[in-house]
């Protein structure tokens, strides 16, 4: 099953390679990471998308809490949580495909951030099945290029990671 | 106190109560030698070979429970450490590791001799730390002793740039801050909840088993684990690592468990139907096939370490916690309740058990023509009354060891179990030795294995350290030999060990004592004579049985009920 880990950890050097190290040596999945710093200067957030049976993620989970640089984590996928990921894709866009481009970026309410006389740009933001089906909609022949920033998540409510 | 940062590491392994640092020196590290140069509370150990300075540390912190140091140069002398860092990882032992770096600002420059420390080592180290700054590096030092030694414990490396430690920059020094540490807080109760209805189970047991590894050892708690044992009178059997946490030449033990494991203690796991895990982690050298694992058991497992538990195994009532508090808290509930295990049915398993122990799984046939290994630890076992620290390396003779040498007390056998490292039996026999210099130390190793850090043997002339070699020379590299036999149909690819040194010149060469034996009858005498040279290091060579093999064993795919037994046994 597929899990959203978000993860705080000392902003100190190297600290990331010690997660990206741990999932490379243990044979985990990694399906997206991304990492940035968080309105604590002391503190990244990483936000990691795997995969596995349970026995797996629940591994995963106790592996990245025994890491010395991690301060907390949550498993987002156990509770409410919102993900959003943010894609640049840019299409081939020409003749009559222009106007059919244009027409599914308004319906998935993506936004066209350039235009040349055979492609656009279109930034679209989303979870994960709502970037996956603009890109089946747009179909893999017209994609010259596609940028996916990876998920990030946060829980919904009262519940925050935080420290 | 104004200190550079030589000064500081001292100041700050003094604080630590550290005796001995195991090194060898090097251009990252030439301040810090001249720091050690000026003082004499620090025991400096030259090595010959950084390999052998980080078993000897470890050997050190196996017989001690206190943290072993190395010093090591950057470059050559950090990547000689990693086979003897990754060692003490595998087997939980703290360390402390502190290897020159190049000048800050030539890190990342190919600079000469220039390794990237951390990196190599970050998979196998419990933690690593790259020293920032001049200003950071005493706390960094006691952050690093702190890690190394709490929860459950393990190598942890501080690179330090060699800037850092120039002689005349100085910073004040002030070592008597706690470490705070926000990301780092291991458990150590474990849940009372949890604890009651583990008491719950265990007394609801017929079929029980007591299987106790390394973590009673490193958590000094072998007292509570007999106490709780003999509470309950249930069959107590040990993992490699667990071996003399619970007294061996106790009825209630019933031996090492696993791939050489006794029969009962292999058929008990098999047949229990509650297995009580403390401190071990279900190896699979331990488990077998984990589809045939204990199929009929409840399990309760302690375990300090959250990742342990469920890891290989899904068990039913774990718990996160040191196992000395936790078995002390089971005994006390225990001890306080009326209840009591199905009498009955308990004596009925012992029965199964001693029938099982009657299979007598360890006898081998003797011989009066050539030395048979076994035989040898039997003799060394009498030659020592059972009392020696024993060091080993890794091969037939390491399992030997560990089938016919009873070991009463913790902490008293040491080896590499996790890793399984040819060559640390040498170097861990002399660190236990300069931790314990009246006491009797003994190193079984193999031909092959102990060429691996022969080296040794000059600085155990340097340092003194009267160790006792026990060589089990089989002319082959026999756990090898023992697998293409079983497996591979007798192709003994390059297990053959050829021409080998001449023992006891090369002992002698290093101004040692050296001795062959190759008659049984002279098995007992020559121990004897070795144990009375107390002042000297006696490497005995003992020509033995070359087509001996570790019985009983759990081939590969096996479950607990499927040995392979002595053959010669069974046509008795
Ligand atoms: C050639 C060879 C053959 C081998 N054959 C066998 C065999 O037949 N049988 C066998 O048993 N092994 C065998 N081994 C060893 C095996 O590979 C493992 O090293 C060993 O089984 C692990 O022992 P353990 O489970 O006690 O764990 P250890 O490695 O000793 O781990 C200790 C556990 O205790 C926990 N712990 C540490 N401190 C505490 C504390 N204070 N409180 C609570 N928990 C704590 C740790 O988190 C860890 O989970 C063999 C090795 C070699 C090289
Ligand atoms: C450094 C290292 N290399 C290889 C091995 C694989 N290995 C395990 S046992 C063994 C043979 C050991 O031979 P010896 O020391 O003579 O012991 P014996 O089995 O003959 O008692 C080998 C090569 C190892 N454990 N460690
Ligand atoms: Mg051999």
């Amino acid at each position: 099953m597929r899990h959203i880990i978000a993860v705080l950890l000392e902003n100190e050097a190297g600290a990331l390679s010690r997660v990206a190290g741990l999932f490379s040596a243990r044979g985990y999945n990694i399906e997206s990471l991304t990492v940035a710093p968080t309105g604590d200067p002391t503190l990244s957030r990483i936000t990691i998308v795997t995969s596995g049976t349970e026995r797996v993620v629940e591994q995963i989970i106790k592996q990245l809490n025994k890491l010395v640089e991690v301060v907390r984590l949550t498993d987002l996928s156990e509770i409410s949580y919102i993900e959003r990921e943010i894609m640049l894709v840019k299409v081939r866009a020409v003749d009559s495909g222009r106007e059919e481009v244009k027409r599914l970026t308004d319906i998935f309410r993506g936004r066209i951030l350039d235009v040349t006389e055979s492609t656009y740009i279109i930034e679209l933001t989303g979870d994960d099945q709502k970037i996956t089906a603009f890109l089946d909609a747009l179909g893999p022949d017209n994609l010259v290029e596609v940028v996916r920033s990876g998920a990030t998540g946060i829980a919904r409510g009262e519940k925050a990671l935080k420290i | 106190m104004e200190l550079s940062g030589g000064q500081v590491l001292i100041e700050a392994l003094k604080e630590e109560d550290v005796e001995f640092i195991f090194g060898y020196p090097g251009g990252a590290v030439l301040h810090i030698y001249d720091a050690l140069y000026e003082q004499n509370s620090i025991k400096h150990i030259l090595v010959r070979h950084e390999q052998g300075a980080t078993h000897a540390a470890d050997g050190y912190a196996r017989a001690t429970g206190k943290p072993g140091v190395v010093l090591v140069t950057s470059g050559p002398g950090a990547t000689n450490a990693v086979t003897g860092i990754a060692t003490a990882f595998m087997d939980s032992i703290p360390m402390v590791v502190i290897s020159g770096q190049v000048q800050s600002r030539f890190i990342g420059s190919d600079a000469f001799q220039e390794v990237d420390c951390i990196g190599i080592t970050r998979p196998c180290v419990k933690h690593n730390f790259l020293v920032e700054s001049l200003e950071t590096f005493a706390e960094t030092m006691k952050k690093a002793f702190h890690v190394a030694t709490t929860g459950r414990p393990g190598p942890v490396v501080v690179d330090i740039p060699k800037d850092f430690t120039t002689p005349g920059v100085t910073v004040p020094f002030d070592y008597s801050k706690p470490v705070e540490m926000r990301s780092y807080t291991p458990a150590v109760d474990g849940h009372p909840g949890q604890i009651r209805k583990a008491v719950d189970l265990i007394l609801s047991a017929k079929r029980p088993m007591i299987y106790s590894g390394g973590g009673v050892v490193l958590g000094d708690a072998s007292e509570q684990l007999t106490k709780f044992s003999r509470l309950l009178n249930y069959p107590v059997t040990n993992t490699l690592m667990g071996l003399g946490a619970f007294p061996s030449t106790d009825p209630q033990f019933v031996g090492m468990l696993g791939m050489h494991g006794t029969y009962e203690a292999n058929m008990g796991m098999h047949d229990c139907d509650v297995l009580i895990a403390i401190g071990a982690r279900f190896d699979d050298r331990v488990t077998g096939e984990l589809e045939s694992f204990c199929p009929h058991a409840k399990i309760v497992h302690v375990d300090i370490d959250p990742a342990s538990i469920s890891k290989n195994v899904k068990v039913d009532v774990p718990i996160v916690g040191n196992v000395g508090q936790v078995l002390g808290e089971m005994v006390k509930i225990i001890e306080a309740t009326d209840k009591r295990a199905d009498s009955e049915a308990i004596d009925e398993w012992w029965a199964q058990m001693r029938a099982w122990q009657s299979k007598d799984c360890l006898a081998y046939e003797l011989s009066d023509k050539v030395i048979k290994p076994q035989a040898v630890i039997e003799a060394l076992w009498r030659a020592t009354n059972g009392d020696a620290y024993v060091t080993s390396d890794v091969g037939q003779h390491q399992m030997w060891a560990a089938q016919y040498y009873p070991f009463d007390k913790p902490r008293r056998w040491i080896n590499s179990g996790g890793l399984g490292t040819m060559g640390f039996g040498l170097p861990a026999a002399m660190g236990v030795q300069l931790a314990f210099p009246d006491e009797t130390v003994v190193c079984v190793t193999g031909e092959a294995s102990v060429q691996m850090c022969i080296q040794e043997l000059s600085t155990c002339l340097q340092y003194g350290t009267p160790i006792k070699i026990i060589c089990l020379n089989n002319r082959y590299m026999g756990m090898v030999r023992q697998w293409q036999e079983f497996s591979y149909e007798k192709r003994y690819s390059h297990s053959y060990m050829d021409a080998l040194p001449d023992f006891v010149k090369l002992t002698e060469s290093y101004g040692h004592v050296g001795m062959n034996i190759d008659k049984p009858s002279d098995v007992d005498s020559s121990l004897k004579e070795a144990f009375e040279m107390k002042d000297r290091l006696v490497f005995l060579n003992f020509v033995t049985d070359q087509t001996e093999n570790v019985y009983p064993m759990i081939e590969a795919g096996k479950g607990h009920h499927e040995m392979r037994m002595n053959p010669s046994r069974e046509l008795a």
